[in-house]
């Protein structure tokens, strides 16, 4: 995101921070929003790093040890074939955010493409591209998914596309809309006016300012991707298990839930732990930014 | 809404749903490999390549030796007569199956659509603009329920409800209280989204003027809330419920999944699994074809609740 300039409309960006400024950025961050930022810090470790917080090897099979409930030994419990629950969790984090991650990105991309066109097309281009988006729109995001895994068979690769292209007609819909109020902003006319070229305009002053307010929306996105990818997971059409991936270890503890709680329950809420906390830091992000509603 | 005005919302909602289906079948045809190849595997278990001799009986069984063009009129076609082809892995067809399956899957979606209501309203009506505890505690509840995926609060209610405290059946039950849990578990995160746009909404209206004069008139405050607040707040609501409609079928999917009801979920996650495209595809069409009817319809419920719509 370094294309982001401070616009003349947004007064955000201005000069470099202040001793007095950071002090008050410090002020105001809550406490719900320390937690999250915790919680978050924590997943994104375990993803570069997760030898460091779990140093047993989340595939080794203990069968004399297997669905043993949480204890000192196993704080979290152990699976069907004695896997330690926390490191199984703490290793399948890289898979599960680079899921996330990957759909959040390809639906952007797609996104950014549809809503651009549209924006900037003129009249017919948007009016086909706008009933196209719509169309997509149509299909919750979960069937369509389905679609696509039915149609390329079930992979890391599929759920990335399946969930980034299932969820783009939302975000395309949304920068569709602030490309249009963009342009016909006051210090887009004036650049006009000013004699600087069509693409120029586009270049410097459309896109960064259309631009802006998807970072709360990409920070949002990843949450809600991983939360989808791992629905898929979870009905057996993502990552085959044992890979170490939330959805998986959802998807291969549901036969176990009777006797063996924790095997659903603990992926799960790491799943739930993340998302929300993503969820916090973006709404606290886009009150800073845009100055919108606390919540 | 006036005659036009009906007419101009129907060419629109058959304009997505032949759009809807052209995605469908392009989407389909994406499929890497021979789909005769596909469906001569599946019958036999064995992955192997075949001969042409084999292969031909099947193209022409499924008109795959069509042209493109001739494959898609033929699929419109068959839509606009309800066929929706048949199923490559149970030899029946689509129609068919779904018509038998998705019994349970409605009388569920429609449950939880009742209670995310209930749950939503009462909510709302007792926290909203009610101190600042109490408002608090109901946004936050319905943040996170809003926040919460099917299948993690469905295990947890299992878990807690079914076997330890064994108020209600474990799974595969189809009766009443059997229908408690699955419907809970798809209404609660819907309850969330209804009860922030409601929450806003309601918080608006307790400061308009009609307010302050029903109040001047004597009214008690739980009869402001209900009588004149209400009807104003649960508009976005509504628009809500049209798009949530499809939301909760494919959540329906999930839930099903968890509490291992029957339903249009079991079969469409086997059918994914066993790359059966008619079937998964027909579902897709079907709920299209919901969406764009509960749309229709929430545009015709607002003349109801908001006596200005129909003038417009």
């Amino acid at each position: 995101m370094s294309a982001i300039q401070p616009s003349p409309a947004l007064p955000v960006g201005g000069p470099a921070p202040s001793a007095a400024v950071t002090a008050a950025w410090v002020r105001s961050l809550r406490p719900g929003v320390i937690l999250a930022s915790l919680v978050v810090l924590f997943f994104v470790l375990a993803a570069i790093a997760p030898a460091l917080l779990a140093p047993r090897d989340p595939l080794a099979i203990d069968l004399a040890a297997s669905l043993r409930a949480p204890s000192a030994g196993h704080v979290l419990g152990t699976d069907q074939s004695g896997r330690d629950v926390y490191t199984r969790i703490v290793h399948g984090a890289r898979q599960s955010l680079l899921i996330g991650v990957g759909a959040t990105a390809l639906a952007m991309a797609v996104a950014i493409a549809l809503g651009f066109l549209s924006g900037l097309g003129g009249r017919l281009v948007d009016g086909l591209v706008s009933r196209f988006v719509e169309v997509l729109f149509s299909f919750p995001v979960l069937m369509l998914s389905l679609l696509f895994v039915t149609v390329f068979g079930p992979s890391a690769t599929t759920e990335i596309v399946a969930v980034g292209i299932s969820s783009a007609p939302g975000y395309a819909r949304m920068i569709r809309g602030q490309v249009l109020s963009v342009r016909g902003s006051g210090y887009v006319e004036a650049a006009r006016a000013l004699g600087h070229s069509y693409p120029r305009v586009i270049r410097r002053h459309v896109f960064p300012n259309a631009m802006r307010p998807l970072v709360v929306v990409v920070t949002l996105g990843v949450g809600q991707s991983i939360v989808w990818a791992a629905g898929l997971a979870f009905l057996g059409l993502g990552v085959a298990p044992p890979a170490p991936e939330w959805g998986a270890m959802l998807d291969a503890g549901r036969n176990y839930v009777t006797h063996a709680w924790w095997l659903e329950i603990f992926p799960g809420l790491a799943i739930v732990l993340f998302a929300l906390s993503v969820t916090t830091i973006g709404r606290y992000l886009q009150q800073r930014l845009e100055g919108g509603p606390a919540r | 809404m006036s005659a036009r005005g009906v007419a101009v919302r129907l060419l629109g909602a058959i304009g997505v749903l032949w759009a809807a289906a052209t995605f469908t079948f392009f989407v389909q045809t994406l499929l890497p490999g021979d789909r005769a190849t596909l469906i001569l595997n599946q019958e036999s278990g064995q992955t192997i390549k075949r001969t042409a001799s084999e292969l031909a009986p099947i193209n022409a069984k499924y008109g795959f030796d069509d042209s493109i063009v001739g494959q898609y009129l033929h699929y419109l076609g068959g839509l606009a007569r309800g066929d929706l082809g048949s199923s490559y892995q149970l030899h029946e067809p689509v129609a068919r199956i779904i018509g038998d399956q998705i019994g349970p899957t409605i009388v569920l979606t429609v449950t939880a659509l009742l209670f995310a209501w209930a749950i939503s309203l009462v909510l709302t009506i007792a926290t909203a603009k009610r101190g600042r505890v109490r408002s608090t505690l109901g946004s936050g509840f319905e943040t996170i329920a809003a926040g919460l995926p099917h299948y993690w609060l469905g295990v947890v209610l299992l878990v807690v409800f079914a076997i330890d405290l064994k108020w209600f059946p474990v799974e595969g039950e189809t009766s009443l209280s059997g229908l408690v849990l699955p419907a809970l578990t798809l209404g609660i995160p819907l309850a969330g989204f209804i009860g922030q746009v409601t929450r806003d909404e309601f918080e608006k209206v307790l400061d308009q003027p009609f307010v302050t004069s029903a109040r001047a008139r004597g009214m008690g405050d739980l009869g402001v809330r209900t009588r004149h607040a209400l009807r104003h707040a649960v508009l976005p609501g509504i628009t809500l419920s049209g798009w949530a409609l499809g939301a909760l079928f494919s959540g329906a999917v999930i839930v099903e999944s968890v509490f291992a009801r029957p339903g249009i979920g079991q079969v469409l996650v086997s059918a994914a699994n066993a790359r059966d495209i008619p079937l998964v595809s027909g579902v897709v069409m079907l709920l299209a074809f919901v969406y764009v009817v509960a749309n229709l319809l929430v545009d015709l419920a607002y003349t109801v609740v908001d006596p200005r719509m129909r003038t417009a």
